[in-house]
């Protein structure tokens, strides 16, 4: 096993295990910090891809801003909502048998894959990822219209957000 | 040998030679003398740390006209190490109704979050953690670890001050967040690179102060709103909240938060350096020899701590409700603003001769600083007449 695949493993294991923490734990705070190492694990493994932008990205937006934000959301609310009723109902069997099903069925394809075997391609020095990114993201050949449509989009929804919490005639944001 | 020219280059050698003699496979060396020169970097930086400690407290003094630490050791300088002591034989408490793991990771976070930084600063030429070329976002990610050690200090402590801190830093730095990560695309539109290292060599000809003056400006007053000191430093506010969100720490676990935050304030002061005053570059001093690079960078940095020192002891703290105003309301759109004509003019003068190119960018700035004043200046006579307006006599509902 070289070093890279080591990594791999020790990042998947923990992004898994944090994950189920997220889903097992009854504290929500630390539900949410679970999250937040769960996201920090896809970051490395995005840093594990040579794909640096994405990793940073992945920190700055899901950790920076979307977790913060729950675990304010969380802190506004109650100090303990904690939830003392069992985590399990009697369907749980057939969730495991769900899941379990659907991980052999996807391991049983992706033996015959060729992409499991195939080893990383060299990235040549000299190239600019973020630079390729940002040119393909504004030229014309690229994908400029995908962007700006994204962009307007993402502009409609926060104008929308501003309209649905303003009072126009108090003039004031509803409480 | 030429230690001179490249201390780093050739002591990383020394030690591969060595390693590699006891039987040491090469790759191995290679991490080892990776961590191994991690390890340097951080104990300079924590030695620094110790003696920010001291300089804070004797310029604070001359500030307050006072003289400051002058009993232990010449000019006081063995009171640092006197205080650190202290810090560690203090007795450490964890509040009872504490959360005790989040609560003992925070102060640890808040360290980290700091000291990563200095993977992207590039201390000399070619002596840098790693050319990252996305390090712009890199400063913004790190901030976010601190923004997150920061609000797990206030949620765990179970104290109802340290929430209230917690809450309010927070919302101060995810709000000047926003200026800063747009004043940090301007030196990348002029070196065409988010790497520190290629924005620091692409300020070979003009520092970028000249070219873009506000920006310099702007992204000043958001490292002093997400380091969180005066006048933004209603997370501490000792008048209303006691101490903020470090409240429940005691001895070290304190100390942590107290020399993330100097060391935050001189890494800020070196970031601001290095994109706006060329970081270790000055006028060819750099070439003589990397460790003279080296001392101009601190020497930058230090200038630039203490105008963020300056700030803080002479302003007095904004109300929550204003500061946030003038960020969202003044402060971002000026910045986007300015990126905007930033964009514009850098498409129009790309192939002007240099002084054409630096006068115009620098006139731009000017302008739109006046525009922005004029725009504020108006908005606030409004404001003004409304209150001096005389209130129209209310008569009672009920007698």
């Amino acid at each position: 096993m070289t070093g890279e695949q080591i990594t791999f493993l020790v990042v998947a294991f923990a992004t898994l295990g944090s994950a189920l923490m997220v889903v097992t734990t009854r504290n929500l705070i630390h539900a949410a910090l679970w999250l937040i190492a769960t996201l920090f694990s896809v970051a490395v493994i995005f840093a594990l891809l040579s794909a640096s932008f994405l990793a940073v990205v992945q920190v700055v937006v899901y950790i920076g801003a979307i977790a913060i934000l729950f675990i304010f959301a969380v802190m506004l609310t109650r100090k303990d909502m904690r939830d003392q009723s069992p985590q399990l109902n009697k369907n749980w069997w057939v969730g495991a048998l769900l899941a379990a099903l659907t991980f052999g069925g996807l391991y049983a394809l992706l033996q015959g894959w060729s992409g499991l075997s195939r080893t990383v391609a060299d990235i040549p020095s000299g190239f600019d990822a973020v630079a390729e990114l940002g040119t393909e993201l504004t030229s014309f050949t690229g994908y400029v219209l995908p962007f700006e449509v994204a962009s307007v989009l993402l502009v409609a929804a926060l104008v929308g957000a501003v309209y649905v919490a303003f009072n126009p005639r108090s003039g004031d944001i509803r409480k | 040998m030429n230690f001179w020219n490249d201390p780093l280059k050739v002591a990383a050698d020394w030690l591969l030679g060595i390693f590699t003699g006891w039987g040491m496979p090469e790759i191995a060396a290679q991490i080892l003398i990776g961590f191994l020169g991690i390890l340097l970097l951080i104990t300079i930086l924590m030695v620094l740390d110790i003696f920010l400690v001291w300089i804070e407290r004797k310029v604070v003094s001359r500030f307050q006209d006072r003289i400051g630490p002058n009993r232990v050791g010449p000019f006081g300088l063995i009171q640092p190490f006197a205080d650190i002591i202290k810090l560690l034989i203090k007795e450490d408490i964890t509040p009872g109704g504490a959360d005790k793991v989040v609560y003992n990771i925070a102060p640890m976070l808040s360290m980290m979050s700091v000291l990563i930084l200095w993977a992207v600063v590039p201390i000399a030429p070619k002596m840098l953690g790693v050319d990252l070329n996305i390090g712009a976002l890199y400063i913004i990610a790190a901030g976010a670890i601190g923004t997150l050690s920061i609000i797990m200090a206030g949620w765990s402590s179970n104290n109802k001050f340290a929430m209230i801190g917690a809450f309010r830093q927070v919302a101060v730095m995810i709000s000047f967040e926003v200026p800063m990560l747009t004043m940090l695309l301007i030196p990348t539109i002029f070196a065409g690179s988010m790497g520190m290292g290629a924005i620091t060599e692409a300020q070979g000809e003009v520092w970028y102060v000249f070219l873009a003056p506000l920006a310099a400006l702007i992204f000043l007053i958001a490292a002093i709103a997400e380091l969180g000191r005066a006048p933004f430093d209603m997370a501490e506010g000792e008048s209303e909240l006691v101490s903020g969100y470090n409240i429940e720490y005691s001895g070290m676990k304190f100390g942590m938060f107290y020399a993330g935050e100097l060391l935050h304030a001189f890494t800020f002061g070196g970031f601001w350096s290095i994109l706006f005053f060329g970081g270790y570059r000055f006028f060819g001093l750099e070439q003589v020899n990397p460790l003279l690079a080296i001392a101009v960078l601190i020497f930058k940095a230090m200038l630039g701590y203490w105008i963020i020192m300056w700030v803080k002891y002479t302003l007095l703290r904004i109300r929550i409700d204003h500061m946030l105003a003038f960020n969202w309301k003044f402060l971002t759109p000026l910045a986007f603003a300015l990126l905007m004509v930033t964009a514009f003019m850098n498409a129009l003068l790309a192939n002007t001769p240099s002084w054409l190119y630096i006068s115009g960018m620098f006139l731009s700035n000017v302008v739109l600083a006046w525009v922005a004043l004029e725009v504020a200046r108006s908005y606030s006579r409004k404001e003004r007449e409304k209150v001096e307006m005389p209130k129209p006599v209310v008569e009672a509902a009920h007698h």
